[in-house]
This record gives C-alpha cells, structure tokens and sequence, in this order.
C-alpha cells in the first residue's frame, strides 16, 4: 500500500521527468552557499517543490554539495518531516495533539482508517488518499482540528469526516 | 530610524481609527483560518465589491478568545471597533448590507465595543469574563494591530525599549533585565539576565542569539499567537538581546507546523531592514546585528536547546550532554544564547517600563505575566495572559468559563507531556515555577488542558508516553528504551491486563529514565505518569484489579449499549454504523451487536441530545450479567 505506487521519476527511461527535476533543483541550489549547514533547509526546499525528496534529487544534492548520499539520508530520516515517495493526491492529517485527543481525536483517526481501509501513514492503493497524524497544529481552541490537503480546520466529527472521505472520493473537494 | 518615524506611525494609526471610510477588522491567525475566518473575509469582500461600497479591510492577529472566531470587528466613521464573534459566511452579507451600508451596529448581534466605556448598551469588550481578569502585557497588541504593518507597531510605541537599550551599555542593560525578574518563558524558567550575562561574560569575539519558537508542546499555542499578533515585539526582543550579549548573527528557529509565523517574520524583517532596524548600524548606534529564519522539520526534541543548535546547523537533530552549555559553546562551538518566544516577547517591555515596574507585576520569585493557551474540555478556549500566581481555579473557572457540556472538572494538565496533572483538590494553586514543580507539574510554556469525568487519566499517562516514545531520539538508551517499556506497561494496564506489579514496575523505570537520560525530554518523560499515579492513583487500581475505567473511555474495558427506555428508535445512529452494528426498526427502541462493535462512538455522537439514549457502560457488569 504505502509501496503500491512507484514514483516515475526513478524509471530511468523517462528522461524529460529528470531534465525538468535537474532545472528546478538548480533553482533552489542557487539560494544557497554549497555548505553542509544548508543541508536541512535545501531538502526543505526541495519538499516544497516536489512534494517529497526523490532519489534522484537526493542524488543530484549529493553531488552538488559534495555530501555522500548515505549523509543526506541520515539527516532526512531524522525528521518526520521528509516524505521519500510521492504523496498521495489528498492528504488527511489528523491532530492528535492534547487537546484534540481530549475532544476525541482518536475516534476520527479511527473512522478515517476504518473507512479507508488503511492505517495512519499508508496510502489508498490508487495512491488517491493518505491518512496521518501530527502532534498539534496549534489550532487547539478549534479542536478536534484535521488537515486537509493543506487546509487546517476545526470542529470535526467522525460524521463529518466520513462526508469529507467521500466528497475526496469523487473528486470534488 | 528617527523620531519622526514613531510620529509618522502614529499620525497613520490615528487616520486609521478617525477613517472616513468603514473599517472592517479580521481576525486571520492561524486558529481564526481554521474556524473559516478566510471564507469570512471572501464572503464581506466580495459583498462589499457587488455593493460598490469603498471600506477597508485590516487583517489583525489573534485577540485571544479562539472559541468566538471568526472575530470581525467593524468601526463605522465617528465610532470604536464593534466586536462580532462566531461570524459566518452566511452573515458576513448581512454585516455589509446591515452594518456598514445601513450605517447602524446589530447590537443584539454585537458582543462589546473596543472603546473605554461602554456604548449603545454595549460592555467593554475586554469586560467579557474571559478577559477582564487579564492582564495583558505581553500580548498588548494581538488582535489590535496588523501584524504585517511595521507603522501599527511603531504607532504603539514599538522599538521604544530597543532606542533606550542602545542608549545604555550592554551591562546595563543586562542588569534591567535582572532587575526585572524576568525567568525564562521556555520551561526551565532560568534566569533571563543571568544567562544573557553569563553568555556576554563568555570569552569570545563571535556570539550567537537563537529565538527558540519551536513550540513543540502539544496543545501549546502562547507563541503562535504572538508571534501571528506581534511579530515585531518578538523582533525587538532579539535585537535587544543581541546587542546585550555582543551576538552579530540571530536564529528564529520556527516550527514547520506555522507557515503563517514564518511568513509574517518574513515581511517583518524586511521592513526592519527596510528601516534600519537590522543590519548595519542600527538606529545610528554602531551595532551590527542581522536575523536569519530556520524552519523545524517535525522534530519535538529539536525545541531542547542542544539539538535545536544541531539543527540550526543543518544536522540531524540530536541532543548533546551539558557542560559545555550554550553559553560557551552553542552553534558553530561559539557562545550562543537561546531564549524562548515569550522571553524574547517580553524584553522589549522591560526596557521600555524599566525592570524595578515590570517586577511589579506577579509575585515574588516569579515576576510578570504569563501566557497560557486553554484546551481541552474547557468552555472558553484560546490564549490568555495572567499574573504569575494567578490561582489555577481563577483560569479554568472564571477566564475558562469552566468545563463544557455541563460535565464535571477532574483536572488541569500543564507542561505537556514533560508536566504533569493537576487534581480538582489542587486547584487553588497559584501558577508559579516552584508551586507547580512541587505538585510535579510544571510551568513549561504555557499549554493548560483541562480535562473532565470523561477523561482517563491512565489514559493520558498512556497518550503522553506514546507522545514521547514517538519522539524520543533515540541518542540515549534510558529514553529510548524506558520510554517503550513503560509504554508497553500502561497499554497493557489500559487493556485490562495490568497486574498489581506494574505500579512498581513503573516506578522504577521513571526514577531510572528520570535520572539516567541524557536531555529533558527522557529526564521529565515519567511526569505525565508520575503525577497520575500521585493523584488518580485509584483509577490506577480500578483497571488493574476491578478491570474496569471509571471514565468509561478505555474500550477494552467499557461498552455501547442502547437503553430501550430511551431509544425511539429514530433511526439516526443505524445507517451510520460502520461495522453494522445496530440492529432494529424504525420507531422501535434498537440494539448494538457487540461482537460487531468498534466502539468507535459513532452512534453516540449522532443520537440526539434530547433521546441521549446511547451510553456507555463498563465491560465488568455485561460479564456479571451473563
Ligand atoms: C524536549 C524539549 C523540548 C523543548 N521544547 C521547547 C520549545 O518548544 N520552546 C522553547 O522555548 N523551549 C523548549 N525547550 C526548552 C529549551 O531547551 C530552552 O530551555 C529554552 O528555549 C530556553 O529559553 P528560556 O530561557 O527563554 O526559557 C524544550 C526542552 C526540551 C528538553
Ligand atoms: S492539539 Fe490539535 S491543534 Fe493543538
């Protein structure tokens, strides 16, 4: 399930994929001394522009910053943070911060995993729906608070949820 | 950066409140946005564009109250700001067509003014129960001014305290700070004065200055919703502290959960910049200081000052064992000073009031205000600033409004998952450093959840070491191992499988992981368990001998039932079973199979309050009923 879908980008017949990977990486590598301090803020970057750290682009940071790519792993597993396969197409993220599991978080957790068929970190097999869990999103007065896609709300409800996972479903957010 | 900047800044603040035009105020922090404040905003927008009416819109931070967002406060030419809570999009329309065109407040509708008195039969806002008993130093400006506007902030004496500290030498200003009693607002409350001088007095030509905004607590929002209010009172704080310490280069380290902080801190230091606030020669004084933004990347330990000194260095974020402290040797093993959010919020104020006023405020040994976010099953939810020894019951009770849902108090958590509760016996205590370590609690940054009858305290020790497990580095043994063990411990007691030695097998694994971990998340991981078993410890005992949880909430050990009596059959609840739980027909009282049950609650959640026919009891009686 999380390895269902394979990122296109590591088929290494498809070329263009890396040539327009190779164009935005150098983008973002401009910002930057070539320093090893800059590491963690370099693979933020890249996170931000491709939604997750391919083996290509860690591939082309290594040589680029002349850090082995073994390093590079070492501090991007660190933090949960780094995705190394392509999210899914909706993102829910549920809070599990202490407010919101005092409001029952975890019965929206579950309802998500129960609906979807999945646990928290996995994808749907059509790689369309992924579900997670964060520790607060600082929205506590607002809580339960889940995140969908990129958008933070409050007030959720096991009901509301499973009319949210629908609604993904048929591609009308 | 002259006088005339601060005159210039107030002129545009006094055109603002004398405005011709409608002005309409929104609340659009982060906790505003996620109760739709951004929809609200569209919605007036586009109403006010369809109208052709010529208003202006001013984006403001978070005033505190987060259970009345959207905040919308309108003031129409003449008048003060009219505050409208709990706005929504359906009646942003009305507030254009009503208010602003219509030319008359919705008093029944409005909740207070912004003014010194009140008007049209309406109270002083900040007369509403939640805020009066504020005190509100540190977060003057949130919800007041706009956080992007560097003029607001001028316009209300902002970078005053910086002129007067650039005014005085280093020393002297370390020694306001002292004088003022200032603690650090992080955890520890260490010394604020002692560390600046301790860090000053550190052989060394190179210094560094780190702003810890991490706010890795869960259920802790303090330095949110300043840093969303107030940018710039945070900016000055590190400027300050800067020029203290004899620090050329700063670190805001922010979490990566607040993209709205990292992009207002974004603009602010442009505008500083801009104005000669930061870089060279600030404010014709000869100092050079210059502020650099580090995003957090989902790491709780990166907050503990070692490892968030690895990360600021873009290393894998792992604590080191002190001595060496910061102090001698931090980032790049040069002196480096790292203070919280909220210290750094409160410096400015310190040297604008001078340190011997600001001392005044609080008590003895723990001076000044303190910001605590309000969660959990309390009525009144959002962020608020209190004297420090500020009796608990006054904030859950009278700035709280108490428990929601007519449900009774059962405790107060602070600190975290590195704090502790605090029973309903234990209430009346005041909130200070040492009061709060002595009940085993702690202070920490200020997240206060209150939790309720239907809380399981076994529970919440259970959640919190899952918490630290998770996070734990794993750099230590004790943390990462003891972590899991007790873990193991409590899930199994939460199971219904403890056995009466599980207690002593918790004790001992808290006072070794207490003693033996390497930094303090591992050393204050047993808190959360160490307090539950002080004050609930009876709850303990029910779900390892009776197998039973008083709250009803582990679901190994309670059930749903549907109670006949009550049930008519209504039909709500069976459609909505995910498992196909609940049997029955329309009009006639229904059934829960459970051997099919997930106790996921679903039915409870959907059954009306007026039938409240879904309840839960404990497993123990349906195995003495067969
Ligand atoms: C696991 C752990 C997490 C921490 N998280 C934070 C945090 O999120 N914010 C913070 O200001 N301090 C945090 N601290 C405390 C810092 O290490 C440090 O003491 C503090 O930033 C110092 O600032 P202060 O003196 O102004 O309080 C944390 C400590 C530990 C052990
Ligand atoms: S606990 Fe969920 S937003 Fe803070």
């Amino acid at each position: 399930m999380k390895h269902a879908h394979q990122n296109q980008c590591l088929d290494r017949t498809e070329r263009n994929c890396s040539e327009d990977t190779a164009k935005k990486l150098s983008t973002i590598f401009l910002k930057y001394r070539k320093d090893k301090d800059d590491l963690l803020s370099i693979l933020q970057d890249i996170q931000d522009e491709f939604g997750y750290l391919s083996e290509e682009a860690i591939h082309l940071l290594s040589k680029e910053i002349r850090i082995s790519e073994n390093e590079i792993y070492g501090v991007a597993t660190f933090y949960a943070i780094f995705r190394f396969e392509k999210p899914a197409e909706h993102r829910i993220t549920v809070c599990m911060g202490t407010a919101c599991y005092v409001n029952g978080a975890d019965k929206i957790l579950d309802e998500a995993e129960q609906k979807l068929g999945i646990k928290t970190g996995q994808t749907t097999e059509d790689g369309k729906i992924s579900i997670g869990h964060v520790f607060c999103n600082g929205c506590c007065g607002h809580a339960p608070v889940v995140v969908v896609d990129n958008e933070v709300s409050g007030g959720w409800t096991p009901t509301k949820l499973d009319k949210t996972i629908d609604k993904l479903k048929e591609g009308s957010p | 950066m002259n006088e005339a900047a601060w005159s210039g800044a107030k002129e545009t603040w006094k055109a603002l409140k004398d405005s011709e035009r409608p002005v309409i105020y929104l609340g659009v922090a982060s906790c505003g946005r996620a109760a739709g404040a951004l929809a609200v905003k569209g919605a007036i927008q586009s109403q006010l564009k369809s109208r052709s009416i010529d208003a202006r819109i001013v984006d403001v931070g978070c005033i505190g109250p987060c259970f009345m967002e959207p905040l919308v406060y309108i003031q129409l030419p003449g008048g003060p700001p009219v505050v409208y809570a709990n706005v929504t999009v359906a009646e942003a329309s009305r507030l254009v067509d009503e208010v602003i065109d219509g030319g008359a407040h919705i008093t029944e509708r409005a909740i207070g003014v912004l003014a010194d008195a009140p008007m049209w039969g309406l109270p002083r806002f900040f007369d509403h129960p939640m805020l009066a008993p504020q005190v509100r130093l540190v977060l003057r400006n949130c919800g007041l001014i706009d956080p992007t506007s560097i003029e607001h902030y001028l316009a209300m004496d902002g970078y005053l305290g910086l002129k007067n500290a650039l005014a005085k030498t280093p020393e002297q200003v370390i020694e306001e700070v002292a004088a003022s009693g200032l603690r650090g607002r992080g955890g520890a409350g260490f010394s604020t004065g002692m560390k600046w001088k301790l860090c000053r007095d550190a052989p060394g030509d190179v210094k560094y200055l780190i702003c810890n905004a991490d706010e890795g607590n869960p259920g802790t929002f303090v330095n949110r919703t300043l840093l969303e209010g107030d940018p710039h009172a945070v900016l000055e704080g590190m400027v300050i502290a800067a020029y203290a310490i004899g620090a050329s280069l700063g670190f805001i380290y922010i979490r990566h959960e607040y993209p709205l902080v990292r992009e207002y801190i974004h603009k602010a230091t442009l505008d500083m910049r801009r104005i000669g606030l930061l870089g060279d020669n600030i404010m014709d004084s000869g100092f050079d200081f210059d502020i650099q933004i580090r995003t957090g990347a989902l790491a709780f330990v990166c907050g503990e000052e070692t490892a968030l000194m690895a990360s600021v260095m873009g290393h894998r974020g792992m604590p080191k064992p002190r001595p060496p402290f910061p102090a001698t040797s931090g980032l790049w093993g040069k002196p480096t000073n790292i203070n919280n959010t909220e210290t750094m919020g409160t410096v400015p104020l310190v040297l604008r009031m001078g340190g011997a006023s600001y001392a005044k405020y609080g008590i003895k040994g723990s001076s000044g205000t303190k910001t605590f976010s309000l969660g959990g099953k309390v009525r009144n939810t959002g962020c608020i600033e209190v004297p420090m020894g500020t009796p608990l019951r006054n904030i859950v009770f009278d700035i709280g409004g108490g428990v929601a849902k007519g449900k009774s108090f059962k405790a107060v958590q602070t600190g975290g998952p590195s704090g502790g509760c605090v029973p309903s016996s234990l209430i009346d205590t005041g909130v200070d450093y040492e009061k709060l370590t002595n009940l085993g609690a702690i202070m920490g940054s200020g997240g206060l959840i209150v939790m309720d009858e239907d809380t399981c305290m076994v529970d919440m020790a259970r959640y919190f070491l899952s918490f630290t497990q998770d996070e734990s580095c794993g750099k230590c043994v004790p943390c990462r191992i003891g972590t899991k063990r007790m873990l193991e411990i409590l899930e199994r007691i939460t199971q219904g499988e403890g056995d009466v030695d599980d207690i002593l097998r918790l004790e001992g694994l808290c006072e070794t992981i207490n003693k033996g971990s390497l930094c303090g998340l591992g050393q204050t991981a047993p808190n959360p368990i160490l307090t539950t078993l002080r004050y609930f410890r009876n709850e303990y005992d029910a779900h390892i001998i009776e197998k039973r949880c008083p709250a009803r909430t582990c679901k190994a050990l309670m059930r749903f039932e549907i109670l006949a009596e009550k049930c008519t059959g209504c039909d709500d609840c069976r459609g909505i079973c995910a498992p196909g739980a609940i049997s029955g027909e329309p009009g006639i009282p229904h059934a829960i199979d459970q051997s099919k049950c997930t106790k996921c609650g679903v039915c409870q959640d959907v059954c009306p309050p007026k039938n409240s026919a879904v309840a839960r009891m404990d497993n123990v009686d349906r195995e003495a009923d067969q």
